[in-house]
């Protein structure tokens, strides 16, 4: 469903006027392809120009965010204030350059603005800050935080009866955080069925593979126990990630959890499941080659 | 006490009347109910203490404002922020210790995003008596303190709390409010006007000198033994004030410089950990202002135990005859 359609269809009388998505982020799942592929290539970019950022994992969560902010959110970039907007929480804060980036692209701040992540003075934080970055919902970046406020905002929506829906996204090693879990419990007392939560699971975290690490599987028994419902999508697949979150708008009665199974790095080969790449920035050469691969031939 | 206090007379308070002690979390429960009518935006969660933290009252009277969160107190600091960002008014309740407990939680969720977050700590302090250690919140305002935007009070009885509940509701920003179990004679009467970030002369001699022995900054449930002590040394020849801190922080550097200015020292006395509460702040107020000032900390230096709020009061030296003692020379 085209989001010009879907804001139709969800407009309240007298509530708000159209929000027309900017032009910046095409429809077509052609396009949208093409696209992500420049924010890819901007991603690794900004945290070569850094000198510091989070590019694996930016890297596996860029596909969802890009579906998500350009098919599915009502929102207006040019309102992020408006009370009846959706709500989108990165809780894996680390991995903003991928929200920044899609955030460019639909019209929140310039493009150039990207390059001045990290800097002093600069809006584009380390990790999201929501009193420096109007559109940031939370201020995230300890991980584990991110499911409590979004299942927060999420009851703030039942309770005043608006339709807006909550998103959460979170990494697969941050489930090790005990608070999550905590949240995860607490969801479907309130039947929140307007939230959402995302895993973004590239099985990479700073120590190793998040098996290795602290194993948190089997993932989608762990929600279906907690009385989520939840599905297993490929988190690169552009149809599968619109499904995905087209079936959890249409579910009632309980919380959705989508895993989306991700590669750390992906789309830059030398950085693909390679755990040093969660935490380093490229060096110039290292970005020119990468964002070659990623343009193509 | 002793009989000739009961001779002695104040400026600003009344003898408390037996019959007028309330805890202070008690009068929470009531400020809640009395200004839920008109903010529909209050909101109130729980993890499992409601019927310590005196918020049962509001839940059974506002049931669809009321979150049971369980035993998951991260999770509810989290949940109330998340209410904040839409535009509630959250209250998060529960022992000061297991909030306190979950600082880093507050740090992101209060502090950082600075959120309207309401965090309502009970039983603070050696106090709550017979529970023990584990149960007494000790360390709250010290780690409270230190986090950027969230303000801090603690009242000392009843009319002060309904009064900085009230401030609270209004004000926009992360609030720490910190609680007695026991109950605590009356001081304010309904003429009182709670200032935010001001302390309050709470008493003093009638016949006002011109130097006094001592001021005792006090806050909490260590302002009845303050007063007390400071009753018992005027018959003894003694000038001695008491000042009450419900602010402290922002802390009234301001009252700091004013006790300096007439007193031969200043004695702070809190039921907290001696390192980071109120005689922390009144320290910090004394070396910013420059001043040259004798201070004298009473506080808990260690863990509590089990026993009686008067036993543990006299053990960890913040019995009236200590705070007696400390207005006249210094503690070893």
């Amino acid at each position: 469903m085209g989001v010009i359609l879907a804001n139709c269809l969800r407009e309240k009388a007298g509530l708000y006027k159209i929000v027309t998505m900017p032009a910046a982020i095409p429809e077509t799942a052609g396009e949208l392809k093409a696209r992500i592929k420049d924010m890819r290539v901007d991603i690794i970019r900004m945290i070569s120009a850094a000198g510091s950022g989070h590019p694996g994992g930016s890297l596996s969560v860029i596909d969802i965010l890009a579906v998500l902010y350009s098919q599915f959110l009502r929102h207006d970039p040019k309102r992020p204030d408006w009370p009846d907007r959706d709500r989108v929480v990165l809780s894996k804060g680390h991995g903003c350059p991928a929200l920044y980036t899609v955030m460019a692209y639909t019209g929140y701040f310039p493009k150039e603005q990207l390059m001045t992540l990290r800097q002093l003075g600069s809006p584009l934080q380390g990790h999201p800050d929501r009193l420096r970055l109007p559109g940031i919902e939370a201020s995230t970046g300890s991980l584990g935080q991110g499911l409590s406020m979004a299942v927060g905002m999420a009851l703030a929506g039942k309770m005043d009866k608006k339709d807006y829906r909550t998103y959460a996204v979170l990494g697969d090693g941050e489930l090790q955080e005990g608070q999550c879990w905590e949240a995860i419990m607490c969801a479907p007392k309130f039947k929140l069925d307007h939230l959402t939560v995302i895993v973004d699971r590239n099985n990479g975290q700073i120590d190793g593979h998040v098996h290795e690490v602290m194993d948190i599987e089997p993932l989608k028994d762990k929600f279906e126990s907690f009385r989520w419902e939840a599905q297993v999508i490929d988190g690169h697949d552009l149809g599968q990630i619109a499904a995905a979150l087209d079936k959890a708008r249409k579910t009632q009665g309980k919380p959705q959890a989508i895993i989306a199974d991700t590669i750390k790095g992906k789309g830059v080969s030398f950085m693909e499941d390679n755990i040093n790449w969660h935490g380093a920035a490229p060096k110039k050469e290292q970005a020119d080659k990468a964002a070659a691969e990623i343009q193509g031939p | 006490m002793t009989a000739s206090a009961k001779g002695s007379s104040s400026r600003r308070a009344p003898v408390p009347e037996r019959g007028s002690a309330q805890a202070t979390r008690e009068a929470f429960g009531e400020a809640l109910l009395e200004l839920a009518p008109e903010h529909p935006e209050i909101v109130v969660l729980d993890a499992d203490l409601s019927k310590s933290t005196m918020t049962q009252g509001f839940a059974k009277k506002y049931p669809s404002r009321h979150f049971e969160m369980g035993i998951a107190e991260q999770n509810m600091i989290g949940v109330g922020s998340g209410l904040a960002l839409c535009g509630k008014i959250p209250f998060v309740t529960s022992f000061a210790c297991f909030l306190a407990g979950r600082l880093e939680t507050i740090r992101v969720c209060a502090a950082y995003n600075r959120t309207n977050l309401k965090m309502v700590g009970t039983h603070a302090g050696v106090g709550i008596g017979e529970d023990g250690a584990s149960q007494m919140g000790l360390e709250d305002i010290g780690a409270m303190r230190c986090l950027p935007h969230v303000a801090v009070l603690q009242p000392c009885d009843g009319e002060e709390t309904r009064q900085a509940v009230k401030w609270m509701v209004r004000h926009i920003g992360p609030v720490y409010l910190r609680l007695t179990r026991q109950k605590m004679p009356s001081f304010h009467g309904p003429d009182y006007r709670f200032e935010f970030g001001k302390c309050d002369v709470l008493w003093e001699p009638q016949r006002q000198p011109k130097h006094y022995q001592a001021t005792i900054f006090a806050s909490g449930g260590a302002v009845p033994n303050a007063v007390a002590a400071a009753r018992d040394l005027l018959p003894r020849g003694f000038s001695v004030r008491v000042v009450n801190a419900c602010t402290l922080k922002p802390f009234d550097d301001e009252a700091v410089a004013r006790a300096a200015s007439n007193s031969e020292r200043i004695v702070t006395v809190e039921d907290h950990n001696i390192v980071g509460g109120l005689g922390s702040a009144v320290c910090e107020a004394a070396a910013q202002k420059g001043l040259a000032v004798p201070i004298v900390r009473i506080g808990v230096r260690e863990f509590g135990e089990s026993a009686t709020p008067e036993q543990l009061y006299a053990r960890h030296g913040l019995a009236s005859p200590n705070i007696e003692e400390a207005c006249l020379r210094n503690l070893s």
